[in-house]
Formats: C-alpha cells, sequence, structure tokens
C-alpha cells in the first residue's frame, strides 16, 4: 500500500488565451496511494480541475502541459500517445464530472453509454457487455435496472445520472478515480448519497480517488488527506483534523473560516483581521416592531399547478414582518423556487392570494406587475450571477436600468449618483461600473446583482440562492453585505437555499417545504438544532459538518 | 408515433388548402381578364367570350374555387391550354427526371458534404478545415448555370468522360442512368454542398464543447467513434433542417439545370409553360411543388423524433 500510484511532480499548466499565456498550474507536487482518497481543495480558478484534466489527459485544445511530470504507475502520462493513452483513459484511469447530466450523452440510452466504455476496453461481445452495464446499474444502486438500461438522462434525476456516470467511470476496474465536483449541483441528501456510494465503491473495489471540490467540509468527510489549491499551486497538505483545527497557511486559514459550520455565525466567516469592520454594524440592534403592526408580506394558501400532473406548490401560506428574514428550504422539487417566484410575481398562482403591505397583488397578471407601482418595492437576486446578467449591459447600464424603467429616472448626473451610491453600498468599487459581465469575477457580478435589486430601494428582496454558484470566501461577503443591507435598510430577505447551514445564519425563521408542502417551520436555530420532522432531520444531517469529518476519517 | 404523425398531417391540410387558394388565384393576381390572358393577343372578342364560358370564368370567384379544388381532389388537373392534354399526364411524363436529378443531387449532398464537415470541426482551424471552408465559399459564389456549363465544358466536352447532355431514363440500364445525372447532379448540388458542409461544420463544433464528449473521451473511445457515434447524432438537428430547407432551392435549381443540360424534366415543362402562359401547368406545378415542400418538412420533423429522444410527439 506504500507504492506511490500516482506521482504528480512540478506540474506546470498553461492556457493560450488572447491575451498571451496564462499559467493555471504552477508547480503543483503531490503523490497518491494504491486505494486513498485524496481531497483536492480550492476556489474557482485553484487550477484544482485542471490539474485533474491534466492527470486523465482531458485538456482543451488550448491548454497543455509546460512543465513537470504525472507519473501513473511508474509511466509519464504525459508523453502517452495514441493507443497507449487510450488504453489508460477509460480503464486505469478514469474521471467523473460536475454537472453529471451535461456529462452524459443526451440522445443515447444509458446502458449503451455504459456499454460502450466496457466494449472500448474489453473484447467482449455486445451483449455480454450489455450484461455487464447492468451489473453496474446494480452496483451503483440504481432501482429497476433493466428498465433504466433504456432510459435517456433527461429522464433521470441529477443524482441518477451521477451514478450512472460512477457505474461507467467504474466499469473497466480502474485504479484511480478524479471526482471533479462530483456532487456541485445536487441536493444536500442526494449529495450524501452519492458521496457514500462513491465511497463504498472505492473501498470495495481498492480503488484510489481524487476528490475535488470546493466543500472543505466535504473534503474533511471523506478523505483522510487534504490538499488545499491556491492559484496554481498547493499551500498546504493535511490531515482534515489537523487543517481545522491548526492551519498553516494564511489562504487555508481564510477557507476554513469562511467555510459555514452548524454553529458558526454571519461575523464568524472572516479571519480574527477582517471581523473588526464588521462587528460596528452588528452593534446597531434592530428596532423592535410596534405591537399590531400589519405583516409586510402576507401569503394565503398558494398553489401552483403547471400544465399536467399534481401541484408544484399547494397551500402555502406565510407572514413576513418589515425588515424579517425568512429562509424556504427543501431538496429540489420542493417547490422552493416556484413559490419565490410567485411571491416575486414573476409566475401566476394557480391559486391563493398574495398580500403585500395591505395591497392584494396575487391577482395582478405577472406580465402586467411591472407596471404596478409595486413591483419597485418587491426585488429578486437570482442565483446565477453569470447567467442572469444581460451580457451586452455594462454593471453601470445594469444597475440604472431599474432605475430608469421603475424610478422614472433619466440619464444625468441625478441617475450617475444613485448608481453610484448603491455601487458604494454593495461594496463594488466605482472603477468597475464601465465593465461588461465578462470583466467581473463571481463575487464582483454578484455585488452588480445585489445593487441592482436594492437600485429602487425595496422593502423585500426574494434572494433565490444568491450564493450557489460562488465560492465560500465570496458567499462569506456576501452574505454579510446582506445581513448588513438587512439591518442598514430595513430590507426583508425571502432566502431560498439548499444550504442549510448558511441559511441558519441569515434567517430568523426558517420555512421546510417538501413536495410543495410546508413540513416544518420555526425560529431558525430551534428548527436545526431540534428537527421535528425526520425529513427535516434527514436534510440537517445531510450536511458535511466539518466537525464529524475527523471522526469518520479516522474510523475508515 | 403513428399518432403524430397523423396529427401532423392534419396540421399540413390549412396549409396546402391556403397554398392551394394562392396558385388558384395566380390567373386573377395576373393583370387583365383571365379569359384575354389566356386567349391570347390576336383572339377576337368572341374567342374570349367563348373560352370564358368554357372555362367558367364568368362564375363567382369562390365557387370557381371550389369547383377547381374539387377537381383537383378527384386527380384532375385540369387541361393545358396549349397542348389540350391532361395537366396529371404533363407531370407525369417530366417527374422522372426531375425526380431522379433532385435524389441525384440529395444523396451526392449528404454523402460530400456532412463528412466534409465533420472533418472541418475535428479540425477546426487547422489547413484542411480553411481548404475546406473556402471551397464551400466557393460553392456558395457560383450559379449554377456557370458551374454547369463549366462542368460540361471541361468533362464532357474536352475530356469526353460524360455525356454534354441529355436523359435516360431508368429502365433503360443504371449507368446509363447515372451518367446523364452526375454533372447536372454536382452543379446543382454545389450551393447545396456548400451550404450543408458549413452548417454541419457549426453544429459540429458546437457539440464538440459540449461536456459529454469529454465524457467520451474519458472513457478512451477512438476519434471515430466520438465523432460520428456521440458527436455527430447530436449535431444531426440542424444538419436535418437544413438538408430539408435545401430541397427548396434544388427545386429552383433543377428547373435552371434542366435547362443548362436539356433534361426533359419538370424545370422544362414551368419554363415553356411560364412563356406560353399555360396557366393550368403552371398551377399543377406550383401546387405539386408545394406539396412536395410540404411532405418534406413532414419528413423533417419525424426525423427530429427518431434522432432525439426529447423532442415529445
Amino acid at each position: 500500500m506504500s507504492e506511490n500510484l500516482l506521482r504528480i511532480d512540478d506540474l506546470h499548466v498553461a492556457f493560450s488565451t488572447r491575451r498571451g499565456m496564462v499559467e493555471a498550474v504552477r508547480g503543483v507536487t503531490f503523490t497518491v496511494k494504491a486505494g486513498e482518497m485524496l481531497g483536492l481543495v480550492g476556489e474557482s480558478g485553484s487550477g484544482k480541475s485542471v490539474t485533474g484534466f491534466a492527470t486523465t489527459r482531458l485538456l482543451d485544445a488550448a491548454g497543455r502541459v509546460t512543465g513537470g511530470r504525472i507519473l501513473f504507475r511508474g509511466q509519464d502520462v504525459t508523453k502517452l500517445r495514441g493507443d497507449d493513452l487510450r488504453q489508460l483513459q477509460g480503464a486505469a484511469m478514469s474521471m467523473i464530472f460536475q454537472n453529471p447530466r451535461a456529462a452524459l450523452n443526451p440522445i443515447r440510452a444509458i446502458g449503451l453509454q455504459i456499454a460502450d466504455a466496457i466494449l472500448t476496453h474489453k473484447r467482449i461481445s455486445k451483449d455480454a457487455a450489455r450484461a455487464e452495464a447492468l451489473d453496474l446499474l446494480r452496483a451503483v444502486q440504481i432501482r429497476d435496472p433493466e428498465q433504466r438500461m433504456n432510459a435517456y438522462p433527461h429522464e433521470l434525476s441529477g443524482g441518477m445520472c451521477q451514478r450512472v456516470m460512477i457505474a461507467i467511470a467504474i466499469s473497466c476496474n480502474p485504479a484511480l478515480l478524479i471526482a471533479d465536483e462530483p456532487t456541485t449541483g445536487l441536493d444536500v441528501t442526494t449529495q450524501k448519497v452519492v458521496m457514500d456510494l462513491l465511497a463504498d465503491i472505492a473501498a470495495a473495489r481498492g480503488m484510489a480517488t481524487i476528490l475535488i471540490t470546493h466543500d472543505l467540509g466535504l473534503a474533511a468527510r471523506y478523505c483522510r488527506r487534504i490538499a488545499v489549491m491556491e492559484r496554481g499551486r498547493i499551500v498546504e497538505e493535511a490531515s482534515p483534523s489537523t487543517l481545522f483545527s491548526a492551519p498553516q497557511h494564511a489562504y487555508t486559514r481564510r477557507l476554513v473560516a469562511a467555510s459555514p459550520t452548524a454553529t458558526s455565525r454571519i461575523e464568524d466567516l472572516v479571519t480574527e483581521e477582517e471581523r473588526e469592520r464588521y462587528t460596528a454594524v452588528l452593534g446597531k440592534p434592530r428596532p423592535a416592531l410596534a405591537h399590531g403592526t400589519p405583516p409586510l408580506l402576507e401569503v394565503r394558501k398558494l398553489a401552483k399547478r403547471f400544465d399536467q400532473g399534481s401541484a408544484a406548490v399547494a397551500d402555502f401560506s406565510m407572514t413576513m414582518a418589515g425588515g424579517e428574514s425568512v429562509g424556504l428550504v427543501g431538496e429540489s422539487g420542493s417547490g422552493k423556487s416556484t413559490t419565490s417566484r410567485m411571491i416575486c410575481r414573476l409566475i401566476d398562482p394557480s391559486e391563493g392570494d398574495i398580500v403585500f403591505d395591505g395591497h392584494s397583488i396575487g391577482h395582478v397578471a405577472a406580465r402586467d406587475f411591472h407596471r404596478s407601482p409595486l413591483r419597485k418595492n418587491i426585488q429578486m437576486v437570482f442565483q446565477d450571477p453569470n447567467e442572469s446578467l444581460n451580457p451586452r449591459f455594462t454593471a453601470f447600464d445594469c444597475i440604472a436600468h431599474p432605475l430608469m424603467r421603475l424610478d422614472g429616472m433619466r440619464a444625468g448626473d441625478a441617475l450617475r449618483k444613485r448608481v453610484e451610491e448603491c455601487a458604494q453600498r454593495v461594496g463594488l468599487p466605482l472603477d468597475l461600473l464601465p465593465r461588461f459581465p465578462h470583466q467581473l469575477s463571481g463575487g464582483q457580478k454578484a455585488r452588480v446583482g445585489i445593487a441592482r435589486a436594492i437600485a429602487c430601494r425595496p422593502r423585500l428582496l426574494v434572494l433565490d440562492e444568491p450564493t450557489a454558484a460562488l465560492d465560500v470566501s465570496v458567499q462569506a461577503v456576501v452574505l454579510q453585505l446582506l445581513d448588513r443591507l438587512r439591518r442598514e435598510n430595513d430590507i426583508a430577505l425571502l432566502f431560498v437555499s439548499h444550504d442549510l447551514n448558511v441559511v441558519r445564519m441569515l434567517c430568523d425563521r426558517t420555512i421546510v417545504l417538501r413536495n410543495g408542502g410546508i413540513v416544518e417551520q420555526g425560529e431558525s436555530r430551534a428548527l436545526f438544532d431540534n428537527p421535528k420532522t425526520d425529513y427535516t432531520r434527514k436534510l440537517v444531517e445531510a450536511i458535511p459538518h466539518i466537525e464529524t469529518g475527523p471522526t469518520l476519517a479516522a474510523a475508515l | 408515433m403513428l399518432s403524430y404523425i397523423l396529427r401532423r398531417i392534419v396540421a399540413t391540410l390549412p396549409v396546402m388548402a391556403i397554398v392551394a387558394l394562392f396558385v388558384f388565384s395566380l390567373l386573377y393576381i395576373a393583370p387583365g381578364d383571365p379569359a384575354v390572358v389566356i386567349a391570347g393577343d390576336q383572339a377576337s372578342p368572341e374567342d374570349v367570350e367563348r373560352i370564358r364560358q368554357s372555362l367558367g370564368l364568368d362564375r363567382p370567384f369562390l365557387v370557381q374555387f371550389g369547383s377547381w379544388v374539387w377537381r383537383i381532389l378527384h386527380g384532375d388537373l385540369g387541361t393545358s391550354i396549349f397542348t389540350n392534354l391532361p395537366v396529371s399526364a404533363m407531370i407525369g411524363q417530366r417527374l422522372g427526371p426531375t425526380l431522379s436529378l433532385m435524389i441525384v443531387t440529395l444523396l451526392l449532398t449528404i454523402v460530400v458534404a456532412v463528412p466534409l464537415g465533420v472533418v472541418a470541426a475535428w479540425k477546426a482551424g487547422s489547413l484542411i478545415d480553411r481548404v475546406i471552408m473556402g471551397f464551400a465559399v466557393f460553392g456558395f459564389s457560383l450559379p449554377v448555370f456557370v458551374v454547369g456549363y463549366m462542368l460540361a465544358y471541361i468533362f464532357a466536352l474536352e475530356l469526353e468522360w460524360l455525356p454534354v447532355q441529355g436523359y435516360t431514363p431508368l429502365t433503360q440500364g443504371f449507368w446509363p442512368w447515372l451518367e446523364n445525372l452526375i454533372l447536372p447532379a454536382v452543379a446543382l448540388g454545389c450551393v447545396y454542398i456548400a451550404l450543408v458542409a458549413r452548417i454541419t461544420r457549426a453544429a459540429m463544433l458546437e457539440v464538440l464543447q459540449q461536456d459529454y464528449i469529454r465524457t467520451a473521451k474519458a472513457k478512451g473511445l477512438g476519434q471515430g467513434g466520438i465523432l460520428f457515434i456521440h458527436a455527430l447524432k447530436n449535431a444531426a438537428v440542424p444538419i436535418v433542417t437544413v438538408i430539408g430547407i435545401g430541397i427548396a432551392l434544388l427545386i429552383g435549381g433543377a428547373v435552371v439545370t434542366e435547362s443548362v443540360f436539356a433534361i426533359p424534366g419538370l424545370g422544362r415543362l414551368t419554363i415553356d409553360a411560364i412563356l406560353r402562359r399555360d396557366y393550368p401547368v403552371i398551377q399543377g406545378i406550383v401546387l405539386l411543388f408545394s406539396f412536395v415542400y410540404v411532405l418534406v418538412n413532414l419528413m423533417i420533423d419525424v426525423v427530429y423524433t427518431l434522432v432525439d429522444p426529447r423532442i415529445r410527439y
């Protein structure tokens, strides 16, 4: 077992771009022993995925290994050509990817896709390959495997697709599996099931695994050794317990601090040095609501039925006071996004009513609501800042647009002042305003999205997974920003998320949704500490808590 | 599936009805009294009146249209003013050559253009890609008759490999039939090949960037398997669309090509009919072409569902 299966020596990878060569990996060195699971953790742009792709020889055409060696069983992978390379890919070494549905061919039955991999490497008949594919589907615990053989990816859930990917990856019994963000985008409960399955299969087959992830908690739960990457280098390598109890490198400390845990508070998400600035804001107490103040938002028996089939949301009622923050959690398909969109008046409810500040708005058609004077009071921050900004609008245009449409402002100095003021409130440097979205980082785009939403001084902000696409350190900053805006401007937040740790920190109250109905609701901390229903308990337990990591890893 | 095809056929009925109305109105849209138009320049007023009565032009428009549609539904396309032969018989005689030309061109295009596009996408940015795309631009820019005369000069007159013009029915043997069609098909196919090759390249480039192509590589699949099993079928929808739209191009192109290569097909019949102002024949031909085009579109929709399981029917 002491033999190194994989040894990466001073690896350099560069990409040719329009602005010349950019080094993505700058001298990475690590080893993987047979059968072990190594965590490769870092934020976007750290080069962790590029390292994985270089190892499996799947780099884009623009990327090249410019230095170093990747020794797999003593053979330099970077020098393999033609058939030697193909014998390695998918056979001795395989890979699973982020976004499993996109990683599967949409128009090929999954049974065939598994059989493809088998037939590439083994000289057996098509029937035999089909039988093996069926066995693999059983191995990855897919129900009714005989029927699923003929299913297409769009007929399966994300978690199922990832299981199919795992089946493909293990089809030729590889010695090394590289899992690139295998559960990003999946629900916490699905994430747990898929990761448990992956760990079991790896252990049973003695397969070494490299788990590439941005989630320290996840790596801590499943790996005995974690390498932390920053800007193309490995800055620290240690066991999870050492990493969390005594992080050596400044970047690791920041990362550990920014990772939300079951007990962390918003102010904990930064390192000691950064905290001082923030405590000043926190010191300001929120004004207590006078008794008998009517609620800001009241939702009564809301329901939504799409064309055919059962209701996406049924019998949903809630109230929100001004300045309150409420979390809406649940697995995908629980109806939380549908509900938030109805409240935002982007889609029409089938039944029920929405009362905002004493005005019934549930019956105003969604396509006419933009003319309502209440439109500017309810604004939305969307999930993916990359997708939700118009690529042809500069940051300035993006923030100015709602001011012109909803506040009737005209182009000029007054508008410029308002936009700059919004940018300042969200901490967006003013010199970034003339830039287009593709010239901004993920965190900067998130700030533009929030600045746009708060530009018209709304009283209710609906946030649909606003940090799901962001790195933890950026997420920490965005969460603090939202919390500060709420305290300073008395904006009510309706926060839709599947990340329970985040909801626990940010929201006073939490509503748990399942299959379109409310399962449980209550004060956030109490709800998560003592869940009353099995469903909530399952959700809470599925979060990879950093604390549980070392114990589990030690038990392996 | 069968019910889907039936529903699609039913959906084409209004289209055909509108086409029929338009085709019928041709006679009335043309300036002047239809009877005068048909009778020609030197007809006496009595002749005009006789024609008016015999064609029923004195009856109301909708009544005329109704009886015209009724006759068409019974397979009667009317009688040629010039030859006094039934239009359906005239079209029937000429259908073979045109159909042969279109089928050969279609097959030639698919066999040549799709692989060219695939190779260009696979080797995107390389010399071979640029050469293929260069030829595509060239093919776009040359009119059919220029290519036709050039081909005929080089391969028929100078090299004497193929016949200059004419047509031999398939009943007289496969090679004589094909021999006569090669040059016209290449001439007619030029634009079409260029178009399909470009679209194939673009669609393939798009598909080759998808995650599942990376998965196919990760499985260790060979280049051929990746390109033709995983990529091409995913790129098929736009390619099939453009091949279908191209059939309209072929119809127009066939008219010119048949003149250049003296093929006695529908194209020639169309030109003759227009020159003689033989309205019943023109109507019959336009109706036929529209029908073919609607049929092709129906076939494309069916092919979509065969190619892509995500398209529901």
